[in-house]
């Protein structure tokens, strides 16, 4: 508990060894984290939340380093979570985000974090959220997740960011009818990176296509915008449209966003809490273990085991309500 | 859910070195073996190694050097570890590093220093031998 409280005092501060120590209890050792997390939590809610995505080799990295030294310029405090994919193998990760970052690895109102996203699926790892609120507790006026390489189902920044950029690159050409179900729902600013490539008009069209042909008549229209971010050309265009997007929000939607967020995080803690419990009485009990011996005689399925596994327990709350 | 500690690690070029191959082939047998590889790139400065270490709370530092400045830059990271409290992670050293410098790097903090022929296996089981604490 004492170091709970160191850690979250550090955090508070704005200390970087604090704020790498607390993402590490965080992605190790959840339930002790959440004890971090509940005292950081009253001081949330101050960073702008920046999500980066779009599909592998776009450029995502070396834009957010371009779109990190304007941030600096302005004098804002930067925090930066880069998620990769764990190897479902091995459980191992190469993260190698900094690459493209290390320019500013030394700033100290800078802290990155590189994370692996432990086999979670949507694009995050299960600890990215709260790692998030550690950075916005730490005083970061501005929090950038960099998405895994991310194609039509890593969509899960939405739950996350305020403002979710979608990065392209020309060339992907078939790629963005391949990602237009997921992908294209979900950015607020379209950028189409490496610009100086042939072809980037043409995609800079295809989204703008796209985009028109969205049924739903929603008060922004997300701007397309061209950077070729090795160069830093469009960079200050692209923190524009960001900070628009951001006056928009707290204009029109900020309230109902925040209520729509709170209501996801609400609803997916109640379930994992729900599930982790039942499975682990389950599993003391060696009620699990006695069911899995039946489905592999085949005298039962997994999901009739399920239901009557959860028939007792459904009953007694139904009969509470 | 898994509250195992995974052991994560950078694998950093620091100075004016552009020989990386052997640095990937390294941070590639660390992903292999489970663990968390954070690669830095080329042309490291102690300094950014370091504030790299602290911020993606590491367990390992592995510092690959064929540029022969070993002596003059591997002291500037441990020293630079020191003075920012980081004592609990262990530093590797491999490359093109002399045996007979290697007494004077395990005076500085350098828990062992791995040559060209070394098996990934051998650094693999020393990584897990001396990270296995608590």
């Amino acid at each position: 508990m004492n170091q709970i409280k160191q850690l979250v005092e550090g955090v508070l501060k704005g200390n970087h060894r604090s704020i790498a120590k607390t993402i590490t209890l965080i992605e190790n050792n959840p339930t002790e984290a959440q004890k971090a997390v509940s005292k950081l939590y009253p001081h949330t809610g101050k960073a702008h939340i920046i999500g980066i995505t779009g599909p592998t080799g776009s450029g995502k990295s070396t834009l957010i380093e371009k779109l990190v030294k304007e941030l600096r310029r302005k004098r804002k405090r930067v925090g930066i979570i880069a998620v990769d994919p764990s190897s479902p193998f091995t459980g191992g990760a190469f993260l190698g985000d900094r690459i493209r970052m290390q320019k500013l690895s030394t700033d100290k109102e800078v802290f990155i974090r590189s994370m692996a996203t432990r086999n979670s699926p949507g694009g995050l790892a299960r600890a990215t959220k709260d790692a998030v609120k550690v950075l916005d507790a730490s005083g970061k006026d501005i929090v950038i997740v960099e998405t895994v390489g991310a194609g039509q189902s890593e969509v899960d920044i939405i739950k996350i960011a305020h403002t979710v950029v979608v990065v392209l690159a020309p060339g992907l050409g078939d790629d963005i009818q391949a990602i237009k179900a997921g992908m294209m729902e979900i950015g607020d600013i379209f950028v189409v990176n490496k610009a100086d490539r042939e072809n980037a008009d043409e995609a800079v069209i295809d989204i703008e296509t796209m985009l028109n042909m969205s049924s739903e008549k929603e008060k922004w229209r997300p701007p397309v915008i061209k950077t070729t971010a090795t160069k830093d050309e469009g960079t200050t265009e692209l923190l524009n449209h960001i900070n628009q997007h951001m006056k928009y929000l707290k204009k029109e939607g900020f309230d109902t966003q925040r209520r729509q967020k709170a209501e996801t995080e609400l609803v997916e803690a109640i379930k994992q809490k729900t599930t982790d419990s039942i499975i682990d009485e389950l599993r003391r009990k060696g009620e699990l273990e006695k069911l899995i011996e039946k489905i592999l005689a085949k005298e039962t399925d997994p999901y009739s085991a399920a239901d009557t596994l959860l028939e007792e327990r459904l009953k007694r709350f139904k009969t509470r309500q | 859910m898994s509250t195992k500690r995974k052991i994560r690690i950078v694998v950093a070029k620091p100075g004016l070195d552009s020989h990386d191959r052997g640095a990937k082939v390294i941070a590639r047998a660390f992903r292999d073996a489970g663990m968390e590889v954070i690669y830095t790139g080329l042309w490291q400065t102690p300094e950014q190694i370091v504030e790299t270490a602290l911020q993606e709370d590491v367990d390992v530092v592995a510092l690959s050097i064929l540029s022969g400045a070993h002596m003059t830059l591997f002291p500037k990271i441990t020293k630079l570890m020191k003075q920012k409290g980081l004592n609990d992670i262990l530093v590797l050293g491999g490359g093109v590093i002399p045996d007979e410098d290697i007494p004077a790097l395990k005076k500085i903090g350098i828990a062992e220093v791995f040559g060209p022929d070394t098996p990934t296996s051998t650094i693999i089981k020393f990584i897990k031998k001396h990270t296995q604490k608590t």
